[in-house]
């Protein structure tokens, strides 16, 4: 039996299910931020267990969701240069920018390669010392170590063709952003597992407390959400939202301090912009001083015009938890997991993809049920 | 002898007749092909003549459970077999790319030709094209296969009748994680390979037994179980509930698909084959398919049920539902 059977079994989540119809008092609505969540939620059926007073929106903890496409088109410049191979994560390839995509740049014969970690990156520089291995560094506190910690071995290495784009992000700030938009009315948050088991439960403290908003940080799979879910609506019930860590196997209170320390060492923080979510200060990652050589925008040159967000697409408005995929007007017309218009839809963990998946493709289909 | 394939090799000229006496008729031994005649000429069957091709580009060209050469020779030998068919003959049509190695050559034709040998279709004609370097990758393969379908059945797609029963041969994207592994460099370990094989033993043994119960015979291959089921339930116009908690699939497979961010739903398989039958015979259609090797792990998995919109569904193992989408694009890893 695997570690994960349990968490899976009907014999402990139906209980948890039962628990759930018992102890809601009144309509509740969670957010939950992360796009791994979103996709078990919809995976193992989850929301077709769910009394139908409790909302689930889903947030904006996609990290190729809300990467800008100004970021997609520095990615598309590099490409475009002739002694540039691009390393990316799979999911980055069909999020289409001002000009196509890194799928349309490598049919016209870019290098544009699919690796699982920037360590792969790193080889793949090693093996091919005459051209630039470029890394599109984007994600959030989950990856911001792994390529942290590349950036050291290049160094160490002495590694001179191995460069990334830094277009990282940092959740708390960015939540607390969202969160204090008025129109959102959540109630409860239920805090992503893997970002999480990085910086620590009582990263959420404060969100906690000045939003007033349920905490509950949970793993991944169905026992894990339940419980989280569970957790939320007890403590929407007391009156007194706090910080629960419903992921203790995974998460400590204080987080994993040599990740933490080893993001520190790389990067610094930096104003971002979010897709949708617009610049929000001191949210995104850039490479310190010292590691300049390894900026790619600087070493490569690459500048791009200021970049419009596709016209119609309501990715912005999905990501703020404000609209379901079917009331955006592209959403399974012009833009479908084939066709993406807009990044939601392209990412296996993007908002719109996973109601596109799991759901049944129609917007008749979709707006049956959803919450 | 040369090491690597030159564009010699594929002029018609001397190169080529060495290349075909020295490497081809070693392994391809068939009389009707050692003769080297313009077309193979087979002998007199009675039935409905069944005809299928596939191209196989597979990258990696060697991995864990088989190579290009068994999948070609499978591939083609199951589309045949899924329509009720016996699979006869296989024509082999190779194009190389320059530059090619000629001992990975001979690999792959020993093992097209065992392969073959074993499954008891032989290779009746065949003929290679050699393109300069950068123009293929490696090698491609084409075989066709020609087959006989018997009058007594008629297995299709569009055959899927509400109430039926849905079974499954075996294990699930055995066959897809050992390549996506393959590409990655990523190392699944558990033993897991290719599950490519032939089925027209398995489908013989299940139509000779059988008295019109059978409807629907499908290799889930590329966009694996659930596009396969998406077709049959769209063509037939017929709803398929699947249940999760019934899908055979190896720990190993699925603990690597989490890890990689892939659904085991979505990913190929090269020796499988959904049946949707009559629900009084699918007992006994099972325990036929578990009596063979090939189907030793064969599991009814789901059911038609009695709605006509061409949907399916999955019952998740923690009593959930969700529908099933045929696959869009390929699969790609996630990030974190």
């Amino acid at each position: 039996m695997k570690c994960a059977d349990g968490f899976r079994s009907r014999d402990v989540t139906a209980p948890l299910v039962e628990e759930i119809g018992r102890s809601l008092e009144r309509p509740v609505r969670i957010m939950e931020v992360c796009g791994t969540h979103t996709m078990a939620i919809f995976r193992h059926g989850i929301r077709s267990l769910l009394p139908e007073f409790i909302t689930l929106l889903s947030g904006p903890g996609c990290p190729v969701c809300v990467t800008p496409t100004n970021h997609i088109d520095l990615f598309l410049a590099a490409a475009d240069q002739e002694s540039v191979t691009i390393a990316t994560f799979g999911d980055l390839i069909r999020v289409p920018g001002s000009r196509g995509s890194l799928a349309a740049a490598r049919a016209r014969g870019a290098r544009v390669e699919i690796v699982y970690s920037p360590m792969d990156a790193l080889t793949l520089a090693q093996g091919e010392p005459q051209r630039t291995v470029l890394f599109p560094a984007i994600g959030f506190e989950t990856t911001a170590p792994t390529i942290a910690a590349t950036i050291l071995a290049a160094e160490q290495m002495g590694i001179d063709n191995f460069v990334i784009i830094d277009a990282g992000k940092t959740m708390p700030r960015a939540l607390d952003e969202l969160l204090a938009d008025p129109d959102l009315r959540v109630d409860g948050l239920l805090c992503p597992g893997h970002v999480s088991a990085i910086i620590g439960s009582e990263a959420y403290r404060p969100l906690a407390d000045t939003h007033r908003l349920a905490c509950a940080v949970a793993g991944f799979e169905p026992a894990d959400i339940l419980a989280g879910l569970l957790s939320l609506i007890r403590q929407v019930n007391e009156g007194s939202p706090g910080v629960a860590n419903c992921y203790t196997r995974a998460v400590t209170a204080e987080g994993n301090l040599r990740a933490r320390q080893l993001i520190n060492q790389v990067f610094e923080p930096v104003d971002s912009q979010w897709r949708g979510l617009g610049i929000i200060p001191a949210s995104g990652l850039r490479l310190r001083e010292q590691y300049h050589r390894f900026d790619g925008a600087r070493r490569l040159d690459l500048a791009v015009q200021p970049a419009q967000e596709p016209k119609g697409c309501r990715c912005g408005e999905i990501l703020k938890g404000r609209m379901l995929p079917p009331d955006c007007p592209l959403y399974g017309t012009v833009c479908t997991p084939l066709q993406p218009i807009g990044p939601c839809m392209v990412s296996n963990e993007g908002t719109c993809a996973a109601y596109f998946r799991y759901g049944g493709g129609s917007r008749e289909m979709k707006t049956g049920g959803l919450d | 002898m040369d090491t690597f394939i030159s564009l010699d090799h594929g002029s018609g000229g001397l190169a080529s007749q060495n290349l075909i006496g020295n490497l081809f008729l070693k392994y391809l031994t068939c009389p009707q092909l050692r003769d080297l005649e313009d077309c193979a000429v087979l002998g007199e069957y009675a039935g409905r003549i069944a005809l299928s091709t596939d191209s196989y580009v597979v990258d990696p060209l060697f991995f864990p459970g088989g190579d290009i050469g068994s999948l070609a020779v499978h591939g083609t030998i199951n589309d045949l077999a899924m329509r009720g068919a016996l699979p006869l003959a296989l024509s082999l049509a190779l194009i190389i790319e320059e530059g090619f190695s000629l001992a990975d050559l001979e690999r792959i034709i020993a093992s097209v030709a065992r392969s073959s040998e074993s499954a008891g279709v032989a290779i009746v004609t065949g003929d290679t094209k050699v393109v300069p370097r950068g123009k293929a990758d490696g090698l491609f393969i084409n075989t066709t296969g020609i087959g006989i379908a018997s009058h007594r059945h008629d297995i299709s797609g569009t055959k899927a009748q509400p109430g039926d029963a849905v079974l499954l041969s075996g294990t699930l994207a055995d066959h897809g994680i050992t390549i996506m592994g393959a590409q990655a460099s990523i190392d699944i370990g558990g033993g897991i390979q290719s599950d490519t094989q032939p089925l027209h033993r398995l489908v013989g043994a299940l139509l000779e037994e059988d008295t019109g119960r059978i409807h629907v015979l499908r290799d889930p291959t590329r966009g694996g179980l659930a596009t396969t089921l998406c077709e049959i339930a769209r063509a037939s116009a017929v709803d398929i509930v699947i249940e999760e908690e019934r899908l055979p699939i190896r720990p190993a497979v699925e603990t690597a698909c989490e890890l990689i961010g892939l659904d085991p739903l979505y990913l190929a398989n090269e020796g499988k084959c959904i049946l949707v039958c009559d629900r009084d015979g699918a007992e006994e259609i099972l325990q036929t398919m578990r009596r063979m090797p090939e189907g030793r792990d064969a599991a009814l998995i789901g059911w038609v049920g009695e709605g006509r919109r061409g949907r399916v569904s999955l019952t998740t193992r923690i009593g959930g539902s969700r529908l099933l989408e045929p696959l869009t694009g390929q699969p790609l890893p996630r990030i974190c």
